[in-house]
């Protein structure tokens, strides 16, 4: 599903020049849940970035679907990313100016989806995380772990079949940590491709798969 | 999508009221000076009252008599036998009318004296313009050829003049400079910004010291020629070209030996702008030069004022812009939703403006600073300060546009 061969990311400034990937090849099965840990600052976020298309890397290359996007323009790369790719952030990433429909809808306005489908299927995923009381309410009057719940039903809106998770769960206490890795378990179990950047062990344990990142190079 | 980019604007709105009240106070401001100016001069030079047939009228103002070197020249307004024989006599037009341009007399109320804007005009007069009688009608052919001593006085005057303004005048008298003449008709009064039609009291032309009988080309008259059709005015202005064409040159006028003759049949506004610019297309170039710097002052200050704002607070939405992006938004949507936001913003600047103006026009018109002034905002100037909405929407709204496209979503989504 995710094939990425030889990776390198250097990030230059006029004094300095970090690399932050090194050499990282990897191939993520379709149905898979893998989840990536590694210290701070090891590369882990840059390494989701790269899989959802959301950053370039400076050698290498991206398959996805057994497709090269490296050659890809910036239309073809938002179209790709709008239909196979969901994606979850550590800080949510909600406009707060939009009530939560809104947010959900964001993804479908940039298919050829009407107005009343386009809600009836933010309905639908919004009820899937259990959240179809609050369609109306405006990020801030939600809590930390309702406000995650809204980025994945927006990230499952559109039925892509991968799912990217920056640290789901890293501002949440452990119980509401826990309820949004049930749910992402359980849109694996309906065939969604997982993958999840965590800090956390004890989440990692319930993935299938765990990547471990060192100074920008695949240790495990 | 188009409805998401508005709620979206208008939450960008209400998000800073501080920076949308100076947003909006710059845009309304500008345009409500633009709206206000072209009302102005669609007053100044649009068809209206009482000269509502404009689009299809060639006005002759003025003679110019120059001599061969073209050192020296007279020009001004022509006799009444030179418009009789070369204007009049045109064969296309629907009517050609004659008649003078300013003449001033006073009038005695007791002891007080009110200053008077006086024109002799002919029966054709009436027929040109649209003057709306208010009581009586206007002199004919019958009492210019008995030469009746009669008038047509304005509403404005008749109150100045009678002591009981609500009483009808038609066949009371009035004296204007020791001459008394019978009023047969008032109308409602032109503004004094529409010279050609500009006047308290109308005479007929062979009412005393109208000077019809003048012997040469130049005198106090001018003339207004009605086409039948606005596409027949180039055909009109040729045939009054060659009855111009038919008089012998050199001649003489005032001891004055002129070889060059130019008297033209023009639209409204080149009767003014024509000898201004006339044979120097430097002075043209600066002329529309210093209009095109002006509006681009007017239109392009505000317009970098907004972009600058619109720039600064594009990192404020950069986050918004990463994950627009990163759920799928090409770069070139997001364009279009910040320059449908700003056109947005701006439209409300044009309500806000085209309410501004109403105010504003409805001030000078009531003030007196132009008497019987009339300015509105018709569809011309509705149009107009519309496309400059729009011109003013992109123009702000491209540049932040482009820089936002620059942001990567990574860079965007850290902000």
């Amino acid at each position: 599903m995710i094939h990425l061969q030889n990776i390198e990311k250097v990030y230059r400034t006029s004094t300095i020049e970090t690399l932050a990937l090194n050499n990282i090849n990897l191939d993520i099965k379709k149905g898979e849940f893998v989840s990536i840990m590694g210290p701070s600052g090891c590369g882990k976020s840059t390494l989701l970035n790269v899989m959802g298309l959301l950053d370039e890397p400076s050698k290498g290359t991206v398959q996805l679907d057994g497709q090269p996007v490296m050659k890809y323009t910036d239309k073809e790369l938002a179209k790709l990313r709008n239909q196979k790719i969901g994606f979850i952030f550590q800080s949510f990433h909600l406009i707060n100016d939009l009530t939560v429909l809104d947010n959900v809808e964001i993804p479908l306005l940039y298919r050829a989806t009407n107005g009343k489908p386009r809600q009836e299927y933010a309905k639908e995923a919004l009820a899937k995380v259990g959240l179809s009381n609050r369609m109306k309410h405006f990020p801030k009057q939600l809590s930390g772990g309702q406000k995650q719940r809204v980025a994945i039903a927006r990230a499952i809106v559109g039925n892509p079949h991968i799912i990217l998770a920056d640290e789901p769960t890293g501002n949440l206490d452990s119980a509401m940590g826990n309820e949004i890795m049930t749910i992402l378990q359980e849109l694996n179990n309906e065939g969604a491709t997982i993958v999840m950047v965590t800090h956390d062990e004890q989440m990692a344990k319930r993935t299938h798969r765990l990547i471990r990142l060192f100074d920008g190079t695949q240790v495990v | 999508m188009l409805l998401n980019y508005i709620k979206i604007a208008w939450k960008v709105l209400l998000r800073h009221p501080f920076y949308t009240f100076i947003t909006l106070f710059g845009i309304s401001l500008t345009l409500t000076v633009l709206m206000v100016l072209t009302s102005f001069l669609d007053h100044l030079i649009g068809s209206h009252y009482p000269e509502n047939k404009r689009d299809r009228m060639l006005y002759i103002m003025q003679m110019r008599q120059q001599d061969s070197s073209r050192t020296s020249n007279m020009s001004g307004p022509m006799s009444f036998k030179f418009l009789t024989d070369y204007a009049k006599s045109l064969k296309m037009p629907e009517r050609v009318t004659i008649t003078t341009f300013i003449n001033s007399s006073n009038a005695y109320v007791g002891s007080q004296k009110i200053k008077l804007n006086t024109k002799f005009t002919d029966a054709d007069f009436w027929q040109v313009t649209d003057f709306v009688f208010l009581e009586g009608k206007p002199y004919n052919e019958q009492n210019i050829t008995n030469g009746d001593q009669v008038a047509v006085i304005t509403d404005d005057l008749k109150k100045q003049y009678f002591e009981n303004a609500t009483e009808p005048v038609i066949g009371k008298d009035i004296e204007i400079e020791n001459i008394h003449y019978r009023i047969i008709g008032v109308v409602r009064a032109s503004p004094f910004t529409r010279p050609f039609t500009y006047a308290d009291v109308f005479f007929p032309y062979t009412a005393p010291k109208s000077n019809y009988r003048a012997a040469g080309m130049r005198g106090g008259y001018v003339a207004m020629i009605l086409g039948k059709d606005k596409a027949d005015l180039p055909a009109i202005q040729e045939e009054f070209q060659s009855h111009i064409d038919r008089i012998p040159l050199p001649g003489i006028q005032d001891g004055f030996k002129y070889s060059i003759l130019e008297v033209k049949s023009e639209p409204y506004l080149d009767n003014f702008l024509g000898p201004l610019l006339e044979g120097n297309s430097g002075l043209t170039t600066i002329f529309f030069g210093v209009i095109i710097f002006v509006l681009f002052m007017l239109m392009g200050l505000p317009a970098i004022n907004l972009v600058n704002i619109n720039v600064s607070r594009i990192m404020e939405r950069a986050s918004e812009i990463g994950i627009r992006k990163a759920f799928g938004a090409p770069v070139q949507t997001l364009v279009w939703q910040f320059i449908v936001e700003n056109i947005f913003i701006t439209l409300i600047g044009g309500i806000i403006a085209l309410g501004l103006t109403t105010i504003v026009i409805q001030l000078i018109n009531t003030s007196g600073m132009i008497a019987y002034a009339d300015l509105t905002i018709n569809l011309n100037v509705f149009l107009i300060s519309l496309l400059v909405c729009l011109i003013f929407g992109l123009l702000s709204g491209v540049l932040p546009a482009l820089r936002m496209s620059k942001l990567t979503i990574v860079e965007a989504l850290k902000s």
